[in-house]
């Protein structure tokens, strides 16, 4: 069991609410997209799950809640893709996918064969073997994403969160992270809750949307129930067509405002 | 440069580097103005240069270990091991006594010299840690860093308040101090600071791994499920006990701190769980080198060793910079 839930989930930073308290919950498998224009509380709601920012309310992750947890105990639960992860330049891949095994190490302890098998493992999955003894200064933006992706699968962590996945990536490298993710997602039963600014490829890969608005949850439900013209002018103030494919894909393009 | 992959492959480098530390003892013991080793002047190579030599690789070792830990716990390359406020403390407190206490102390069981400077340092740190711990320094280690900043300053400002009112030998005598000296060194001295330095290098070696992970910085380190906070407090303490301890026998040896570990990431790499244990003995060996040409440059007078290591430090770095593809 490996679901994950907000019960009145509430983030402050000062006087400043991120987030008003939210409740939702997503299912073992499932891939819950958080999608929202900038500053609407996507992150804190990310960052909540994994004890960076404080909050109230509780997470719970397979029915246990997270704010009892110790760091390790957390990281053996949730494993954080970052929006701009710290790539220290000369650090090897392999030395990079071996910090994900951190959680299972003692403190004073160092990682053991089973980790190193693991960590080999993931780099062969991810197509990242040959990598392995490479400088992290001398990967490309697509294999960076794709190395902090193997990072977290060697976490082992039932609940993976993703910050801006895709941000920085071309629309092929795109495609190919999200595959990657949806791959990890079925492969080792991951749920999965990212924050995406596209649309289009939100409603593509997550089997649920849910828009924030100012720290509130507006509106939630498949792509085809969130992805529609009125809500989205209403909450990102913008003009859209919405298109329905056969295959059931919803596709968001914006209008050019009028000349 | 070589991207070296596992933990395993560091140790024929530190096997290696171990036979250099032997060697360096040996050419250590052997120059001197009494001449090379024979059975003729075996009382002055062992009591008056091999504590010298024992003296600065413990030294070394220390300040070059701290250095690195600092490095690493504040992700910053600039920071040394006197930063958060070791040296000014320790130069307080050893002005303190020289400026007050030389003659009325001369007949004490222990000498307050050391002990002064050993207490001025923690005390430093101490208020350092507290000042920035009350004006969120658990969030920000910038925050930490200017506290010690400040600390530093303040210490400086009364130093030189009390060395105002002194006679010029006092002035000299602190400046010596402060400059850092080998010279007087005695196995007593060695005794007395090794246990501090044993303690704080294995503290400071359990977190080589803990490093590592720091260094994707403190909030990915967090979701790695690693405590921070406890691990950055820790090895501040650890660090501080035993720069403090180095300092109080040896003065304010500069340099060191910064320049071995950054030459031994330069070829290395950055990785701390290699980074550490090469400093302890490239630190030593270094110590050991740079007290050598003191002992013979201005012969029977002694130059200070922090004159020696800053001077050929910097361009030896500058020449590494040159080349530099690591980071912190």
């Amino acid at each position: 069991m490996s679901d994950l839930a907000f019960h009145e989930v509430a983030v402050a930073y000062g006087d400043r609410m991120a987030l008003h308290p939210v409740s939702l919950e997503v299912p073992t498998g499932g891939w819950l997209c958080l999608i929202g224009p900038n500053g609407a509380g996507k992150s804190s709601a990310l960052k909540a799950v994994c004890g960076l920012v404080p909050h109230t309310g509780t997470v719970t992750i397979g029915g246990a809640d997270t704010a009892t947890m110790r760091p390790r105990q957390r990281a053996r639960h949730a494993a954080f893709v970052p929006q701009a992860p710290v790539l220290p330049a000369d650090m090897s891949v392999r030395d990079y996918v071996l910090l994900g095994r951190s959680p299972f190490i003692g403190y004073f302890g160092t990682d053991s064969a089973h980790d190193r098998m693991l960590v080999d493992d993931v780099l062969q999955r991810l197509d990242l073997a040959e990598f392995a003894d490479r400088r992290l200064d001398t990967l490309s933006g697509g294999e960076s994403q794709r190395l902090v992706l193997g990072r977290s699968v060697a976490q082992g962590a039932p609940v993976l969160l993703l910050d801006e996945p895709t941000s920085a990536l071309d629309i092929g490298h795109q495609q190919q992270a999200l595959e990657l993710v949806d791959r990890m997602r079925t492969e080792c039963g991951l749920t999965v809750v990212s924050a995406m600014h596209d649309l289009t490829l939100a409603g593509l890969y997550a089997d649920r949307l849910a828009l924030l608005h100012e720290g509130r949850l507006v509106a939630m439900g498949t792509a085809a129930e969130v992805l529609r013209t009125e809500i989205l002018s209403e909450f990102y103030g913008v003009s859209v067509r919405v298109h329905h494919d056969d295959d059931g894909t919803v596709v968001v393009v914006p209008n050019r405002r009028a000349r | 440069m070589i991207a070296v992959t596992t933990t395993r492959r560091g140790w024929p480098w530190i096997l290696g580097s171990v036979l250099v530390l032997a060697a360096v003892v040996v050419f250590g013991a052997m120059i001197g103005p009494a001449g090379v080793i024979s059975s003729a002047n075996w009382n002055i190579i062992w009591n008056v240069r091999m504590p010298r030599v024992a003296l600065a690789a413990v030294v070394g070792a220390m300040l070059s270990l701290a250095g690195a830990s600092y490095q690493g716990v504040f992700r910053n390359p600039l920071v040394d091991p006197y930063l958060l406020g070791a040296a000014g403390g320790a130069g307080l407190g050893a002005t303190v006594v020289i400026a007050f206490g030389r003659s009325a102390t001369n007949g004490w069981l222990i000498d307050p010299l050391p002990l002064a400077a050993f207490l001025g340092a923690i005390t430093a740190v101490s208020v350092t840690y507290l000042v920035g711990a009350a004006f969120g320094a658990m969030r920000s280690t910038t925050t930490l860093v200017l506290a010690g900043v400040a600390v530093a300053s303040l210490t400086s400002a009364m130093q030189a308040f009390i060395l105002q009112r002194q006679s010029d030998g006092v002035v000299r005598a602190v400046y010596n101090w402060l400059l850092g000296s080998l010279v007087n060194a005695t196995w007593r001295d060695v005794k007395l600071v090794l246990p501090y330095v044993l303690v704080s290098a294995a503290v400071l070696l359990v977190h080589r791994r803990h490093l590592d992970v720091l260094r994707v910085g403190d909030e990915e380190a967090l979701t790695l499920g690693m405590d921070v906070r406890r691990v950055r407090i820790v090895v501040v303490i650890a660090a501080t006990v035993g720069t403090a301890a180095v300092v109080s026998v040896s003065g304010l040896i500069t340099f060191v701190g910064i320049l071995v570990p950054h030459a031994v990431r330069m070829v290395f790499g950055g990785s701390y769980r290699r980074v550490l244990p090469v400093c302890v003995v490239v630190g030593a060996a270094f110590l050991i080198l740079a007290d050598v040409p003191g002992r013979m440059l201005q012969n029977p007078a002694e130059t200070p060793i922090g004159v020696v290591t800053a001077f050929c430090g910097a361009p030896f770095f500058i020449l590494l910079l040159r080349s530099r593809r690591s980071s912190v």
